[in-house]
């Protein structure tokens, strides 16, 4: 199994803290690997890092053996894409125009979008199931909606390499399934390698085929949901009581919350 | 294709609009007698005053919409960073001074550039220009500077007292066309360079690090936006003085209409916001004629109704 993308004791973060603190993780081709830990480990700033919207101080980040800062930014984002936890919705733009924007790094300045963005742009709506609302404007939409669209805009990148920030936080459990269903499908028919934030560790172990739990900017541990999801771990990370069974339909580790005053 | 359509009805809007701001004023000229050598002073004067709408319809409404754009504020408007105050400051200095006027507009121009460039480096920290603090140091250099300037008129009387209130009204009457030339040179430069990031500009709207995840180097291109809409406001203040409301309502108006991608909201907002500087000019001088009303009040009563209907009809024409 090659790898896409090899973190190399990794040390950055905001003005006065690194939040990352020599971090190493390897992202496998075909990977569907999702980080987990608790608020403030470093989550949201390693993809950040990862995808150089913030300055690495220590190490490096190198992209099928190439140093990501040295690659020009916009073939790195023909490769590699991001999807946020939410979307702005100030400025009135439609889901088409939105997802027009994933074509971005493929155009030329003041060139406008060729048939084949177009076509392009209409696939991935399809792929995602949103492709009914592509006249629609984005503010118009449910939470479900815009992140099919959002998702959407960045498959529109055709990337290799996917990064997802918590894409379920604002879904009802139903949207939560279907999201990450279309992920999964991706992943597996489109050979899209995803590398994902969560929250819901149940999901993290239905889902992925690796996990990795972070802990003050490093890596604590990282293997197969198996591996990582033992409750020793995540009481020593999360500081809190739990209990690990099996998901009788999966046979993957499901997490039973402790409530602390029964 | 609909956006071509919409350019050339917008440009034989502004033909009309053109042909009517030449041939109507104070004397009525006719079409055919325009040419005549008795006509020549006329038809200049107006010229220039046609040329000096457009270019502060253009100028102000696309700096408007750069900095809507970047700041994602909708109330960030081209005097938002303290140009106004800046240049009336420097204005009524000058005035004090006894300047001669030739070197008014340079000491207007200085003053809207150095407000500029206390507000940026306020904002500036950590090597990272945050929105919030830009904004937030915008209003206080405006406040400051403007407190200055009335304390400045109050010790030296009715002395500056005319000067500041052509600076805070504008006024649109040029007699000076080198300097008009010069003015628009920067403008339309500047307009081709805001049009030039069209596309940043989309994705920047949508947030900062979303334009980046999508290959735009989003810092540097709001340094030089700021700087570019900075120089055009700049430019048109020191021939015109401060025109409110085209820079901050026009580009939400078009916004409506032609939606929010700039590589059609820029070209089409330029002619729109022509027709509609040239069509209040007109009204303003042709209205309670021999008396003109200041510019800056018929673009505030023509615009408010045309943005209400539009904002409650809430659909892109």
């Amino acid at each position: 199994m090659s790898v896409l993308l090899r973190i190399n004791n990794l040390r950055g973060g905001y003005y006065k803290e690194d939040v990352i603190r020599g971090l190493s993780l390897n992202v496998n081709q075909g990977d569907f690997l999702v980080i987990i830990g608790p608020n403030g480990s470093g989550k949201t700033t390693l993809l950040r890092l990862a995808t150089r919207v913030l300055n690495i101080k220590n190490g490096e980040v190198l992209y099928k053996d190439e140093n990501i800062l040295e690659m020009e930014l916009k073939e790195f984002c023909r490769k590699v894409a991001f999807v946020s936890q939410d979307i702005a919705t100030g400025f009135s733009f439609t889901v088409m125009e939105l997802v027009l924007m994933g074509r971005i790094p493929y155009l030329k300045r003041l060139q406008f979008e060729t048939k084949r963005d177009i076509e392009i742009a209409q696939e991935k709506l399809a792929l995602t199931d949103a492709l009914s609302l592509k006249d629609k404007r984005i503010d118009e939409l449910s939470a479900g909606e815009r992140q099919r669209v959002v998702i959407a805009r960045a498959l529109a990148q055709e990337p290799e390499l996917l990064f997802l920030d918590e894409p379920t936080s604002h879904l009802d459990i139903g949207h939560q399934i279907q999201t990450l269903d279309l992920l999964k499908k991706l992943n597996r028919q489109n050979n899209l390698t995803i590398v994902m934030i969560l929250h819901d560790l149940n999901l993290a172990s239905a889902y992925s085929n690796r996990i990795a739990l972070l802990d003050n900017g490093i890596i604590f541990k990282e293997g197969s949901p198996d591996e990582v999801l033992t409750y020793e771990n995540i009481e020593s990370v999360y500081k809190t009581i739990v209990l690990v069974n099996n998901n009788p339909l999966t046979g993957k580790p499901n997490v039973v919350l402790v409530p602390g005053d029964r | 294709m609909h956006f071509k359509r919409s350019l050339l009805i917008l440009f034989l809007l502004l033909c009309v609009a053109i042909i009517f701001a030449l041939i109507k004023g104070a004397v009525n000229i006719p079409l055919a007698n325009l040419l005549f050598k008795d006509n020549q002073v006329i038809f200049n004067l107006r010229l220039l005053r046609i040329a000096a709408a457009i270019l502060v319809g253009s100028g102000l409404s696309v700096s408007g919409i750069a900095l809507q754009s970047i700041l994602r504020n909708p109330l960030a408007e081209p005097y938002l960073l303290g140009t106004s105050s800046g240049a009336g400051l420097t204005a009524v200095i000058a005035v004090i001074l006894g300047v001669s006027r030739i070197y008014m507009p340079l000491a207007a121009f200085l003053g809207a550039i150095l407000s500029i460039l206390i507000v940026y480096s306020l904002a500036r920290g950590r090597g990272v220009i945050a929105d919030k603090s830009l904004i937030l140091s915008g209003v206080i250099i405006s406040v400051a500077f403007s407190s200055v300037i009335v304390f400045l008129v109050s010790l030296f009387g009715n002395q500056a007292m005319h000067e500041m209130n052509w600076w805070l009204w504008g006024s649109l009457q040029v007699y000076d066309y080198k300097l008009l030339l010069l003015v628009a040179l920067v403008v339309i430069l500047g307009i081709c360079v805001v049009y030039f990031f069209a596309q940043d500009l989309n994705a920047i709207s949508m947030g900062e690090e979303e334009a980046m995840h999508l290959g735009i180097d989003t810092q540097n291109i709001k340094k030089i936006l700021i700087l570019t809409t900075a120089l055009i406001t700049a430019s048109l203040i020191c021939i015109c003085g401060i025109i409110g409301f085209v820079g901050l309502i026009v580009p939400h108006m078009m916004r409506l209409v032609a939606g929010p991608n700039h590589k059609v909201l820029i070209p089409t907002t330029c002619l729109a916001a022509s027709v509609f500087m040239v069509f209040c000019d007109l009204l303003s001088r042709t209205l309670f004629s021999p008396v003109e009303i200041p510019i800056g009040v018929i673009t505030a009563i023509i615009g408010t109704p045309v943005f209400i209907i539009l904002l409650k009809k809430g659909k892109r024409i």
